[in-house]
């Protein structure tokens, strides 16, 4: 199998280690070699964040370049638009449809775009949902990630329930059902 | 088969730390080396290890467990090193009994750092010799090997590492701890004394040993020679060997696991056998110039930077000379770091722009004031320096210059260093204002204990130093402790304090937001009572935004309820939703 390259873009703090060290462990349960590169340190207080995971028979760089993304998993709409060069031509962009405003544009120093989406469909092949309000109708907005994941889980190659097991190594004990719960959003979102 | 576990490049170092039977491990946490001793304290049941408030006394505590006869180590970032370079230049003279590890992590691309120094210009320097892993089992198993080598040969070792294998995860096999007998203390005066008698000698001794090991390497298995096809040779060493492999597949390749001192026959070798030869390291050309000087044809930097991380397609472009036809990213508004929502700095910033004062800044999350829209922090340069900085203005241009300034530096970084430039001041008659932002944690580097939160590394209560008593103990009359989210006393304060032709301590003790587990309060802005005058968006809280028609909209999902924009709003148009156990 060629080496797959998923990229999870979002905002310090939004959980983008906790879905690299899931989709980390899922890979290395399925057999393959798995090299992971994560942000820590300064850029995590609310900076923009990118963490890289890679995974095939013999993997050498833990980075993903531009144009070698599988999937990129967004958490955050303007995040997509920062690095959705990094997508293959026929890869799958998964978008959390939430906005985080940065420093600029709270202060008025920049715009927000308008119609990221709508610009990204053009170009690339864009799943979106809007993962923090489903999360909120489950009772805990924070899980929105897993919703995320579920989505990307449809363009992976590994069972619900080699998913299910990750999960339940990785989230904290008690949160394991309703990670599951967001996941199964995910999962079976058209 | 051995277990075969995922591991963070600084989990596996403590890993190897642990197998090597290391006893004692001191550190101070730095962006990207932290996770080292993180990781180390699950072993505590068979090693000592302990956060230090600074490298030097990090490096000298391992020093001593080294001369006591057990293998000790300690950590740190690249910065930190040249706070420990004291000891380091003179342990290098000394050796080590016990074998002796510093594991130093560089930060090419500046994710987390205040510049892009390169640990292995000053281990050359210093003549202490440097391991470089390039993934997580390499990281395990060179921290062992140092250990072996440190013993064998009698130098204290360097693991150098970069961002990006200290925050790689890759897979790493698991070995049990071997547990090294204690070498016995022997008094030897002759090394272990440096006078400048003993000193000379000890010179020449490590420049022998140095010469020694540089033979050594020319057959040590971790400098491996891939050889392929012959018209491209590569010279590499870390992370960048990763990024050759995916570029240059055919290429040969001469790794090199030791990259001080270098294995000038075997290089000679591997030249001789190829038509062109790159060599490809992030940051300094240590390896270049010394392949250089030795009238070796090489290109490096030619077509290579000096800043910053590499990438395949770097390589590509550069040696290959591939048009990668790339989608141009598109553009877009940075987003850089920020205070997070709820944070105490953000209050004090907020009272000391109203006040229009300066700050000399200093390392923390703190420094992020310096950013619009509080755009206070004037200075940031290393640790400590902001109260050193300030008694250098006061001392240029007088008491009365200083009036519109006073220095920051967080608790961490206040014992740090910034305690020794606190007694300049009082020793030199200083009248400066000096605010400890104590947010009870080293926040930036994801919340270390240090010697004032009462707790250990290793997670036992201990002794909290009492950082309004040591003020005083110096002889310093005004110290004052403010909550940081009382602005109006905080501002009273300020005025007084920087009024005064006395030297004064403001100490804001508010825990770090993330610490705090308390249920928070939520706050909600009222539209029909927003008169859009902007004063509760001063602060710049990144949970708020404005609507279209210029109101206000709290995301209640980032709000803390630290209330200070409903504080800040004259017309009651922010009201509190949900109340908290503050
Ligand atoms: C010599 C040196 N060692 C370590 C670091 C890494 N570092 C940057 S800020 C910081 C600690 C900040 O803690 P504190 O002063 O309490 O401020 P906070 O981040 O909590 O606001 C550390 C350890 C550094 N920059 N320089």
């Amino acid at each position: 199998m060629a080496v797959k390259s998923i990229m999870i873009v979002g905002v310090g703090g939004q959980g983008t280690l906790l879905t690299s060290r899931i989709l980390g462990g899922l890979a290395m349960q399925g057999g393959y070699e798995v090299k992971l590169s994560e942000v820590h340190g300064m850029a995590q207080r609310g900076g923009s964040v990118v963490t890289f995971v890679r995974y095939g028979e013999k993997v050498a760089e833990p980075i993903v370049e531009e144009g070698q993304a599988d999937v990129i998993i967004a958490f955050e709409r303007l995040e997509a638009l920062r690095y959705a060069h990094f997508l293959k031509k026929d890869g799958a962009l998964i978008v959390n449809d939430w906005r985080i405003d940065p420093m600029p544009v709270v202060i008025g120093t920049a715009q927000y775009p308008e119609h990221i989406l709508e610009d990204l469909a053009k170009e690339h092949k864009v799943y979106k949902v809007d993962a923090t309000e489903e999360a909120r109708k489950l009772g805990n907005p924070r899980v929105f990630n897993m919703i995320v994941l579920g989505i990307a889980a449809q363009h992976m190659d590994f069972s619900k329930e080699e998913w299910y097991q990750v999960i339940e190594h990785t989230v904290p004990p008690k949160t394991i059902e309703i990670n599951k719960k967001a996941f199964d959003i995910g999962y079976t979102l058209k | 088969m051995a277990e075969k576990v995922i591991m963070l490049g600084n989990e596996a170092i403590a890993r190897g730390a642990y197998e090597a039977g290391v006893k004692v491990s001191a550190a101070y946490p730095g962006t990207p080396s932290t996770e080292v001793s993180e990781n180390l304290v699950q072993y505590k049941d068979s090693l000592y290890c302990e956060w230090a408030p600074n490298e030097k006394v990090a490096t000298e505590v391992a020093i001593g467990a080294s001369i006591s006869g057990v293998r000790a180590m300690a950590a740190m970032k690249h910065v930190g090193l040249n706070v420990a370079s004291d000891p380091l230049y003179t342990v290098s003279y000394m050796g080590v009994n016990g074998g002796l590890v510093l594991v130093v992590a560089d930060d090419p691309g500046l994710y987390s750092s205040q510049n892009e120094q390169d640990t292995r210009m000053v281990a050359r320097a210093a003549c202490v010799p440097v391991l470089e892993p390039s993934d997580s089992q390499e990281a395990k198993d060179y921290m062992k090997l140092a250990f072996t080598l440190s013993e064998q040969f009698d130098r204290p070792f360097i693991l150098r590492t970069t961002t990006r294998l200290a925050h790689s995860q890759g897979m790493v096999e698991l070995c049990d701890r071997e547990e090294p007998e204690i070498k016995p203390y022997v008094k030897n005066i002759q090394k272990t004394v440096m006078m400048p008698g003993m000193a000379k000698e000890r010179h020449k001794e490590i420049e022998k040993r140095n010469l020694e090991l540089a033979e050594a390497a020319d057959t040590m298995p971790v400098n491996t020679v891939e050889m392929n096809d012959t018209k491209i040779g590569v010279i590499t060493s870390g992370i960048p060997y990763q990024y050759v492999k995916e570029a240059l597949p055919k290429a040969s390749v001469l790794k090199l696991g030791m990259v001080n001192p270098l294995p000038e026959k075997l290089i000679r070798e591997f030249a001789s056998k190829v038509e062109t030869l790159y060599i490809i390291e992030e940051l300094n050309p240590v390896i270049e110039e010394q392949v250089k000087s030795w009238g070796i044809p090489a290109i490096g930097k030619e077509i290579f930077t000096i800043q910053g991380e590499y990438s395949a397609n770097m390589i590509r472009k550069a040696i290959l000379h591939e048009e990668l036809n790339l989608m141009a990213p598109a553009e877009v508004p940075n987003r850089p770091p920020i205070l997070c929502p709820g944070c105490p700095h953000r209050s004090v910033y907020y009272v000391l722009k109203k006040l229009k004062l300066h700050a000399a800044g200093d390392i923390g999350c703190y420094t992020l004031g310096a950013v619009a829209p509080l755009s206070v922090v004037d200075t940031c340069i290393c640790m400590g320096a902001s109260i050193s900085s300030l008694h250098g203005m006061e001392k240029a241009r007088g008491k009365e210059y200083i009036k519109d300034w006073v220095a920051v530096i967080g608790d961490s970084t206040f014992l740090h260093t910034g305690v020794n430039s606190l007694m300049n001041m009082v020793y030199n008659q200083a009248t400066g204002t000096v605010m400890i932002l104590d947010n009870s944690t080293t926040g930036m580097t994801g919340h270390q204990d240090h010697a004032a939160t009462g707790n250990t590394l290793q997670g036992d209560p201990t002794w909290a130093i009492d950082i309004p008593g040591l003020c005083r103990a110096m002889g310093i009359k005004n110290v004052i402790e403010v909550n940081a989210f009382d602005i109006a006393r905080l501002e009273q304060v300020v005025k007084e304090e920087v009024a005064k032709d006395e030297i004064s301590v403001i100490i804001t003790k508010t825990p770090c937001v993330l610490l705090d587990k308390s249920k928070k309060p939520l706050y909600r802005a009222i539209s029909e009572k927003c008169k859009k005058c902007g004063m509760c968006m001063k602060p710049g809280c990144p949970a708020m935004t404005r609507n279209a028609d210029g109101t206000i909209h709290i995301d209640d999902t980032m709000c803390t309820g630290c209330g200070l924009c409903e504080n800040l709003c004259k017309f009651n148009a922010i009201e509190m939703v949900k109340a908290g156990d503050r």
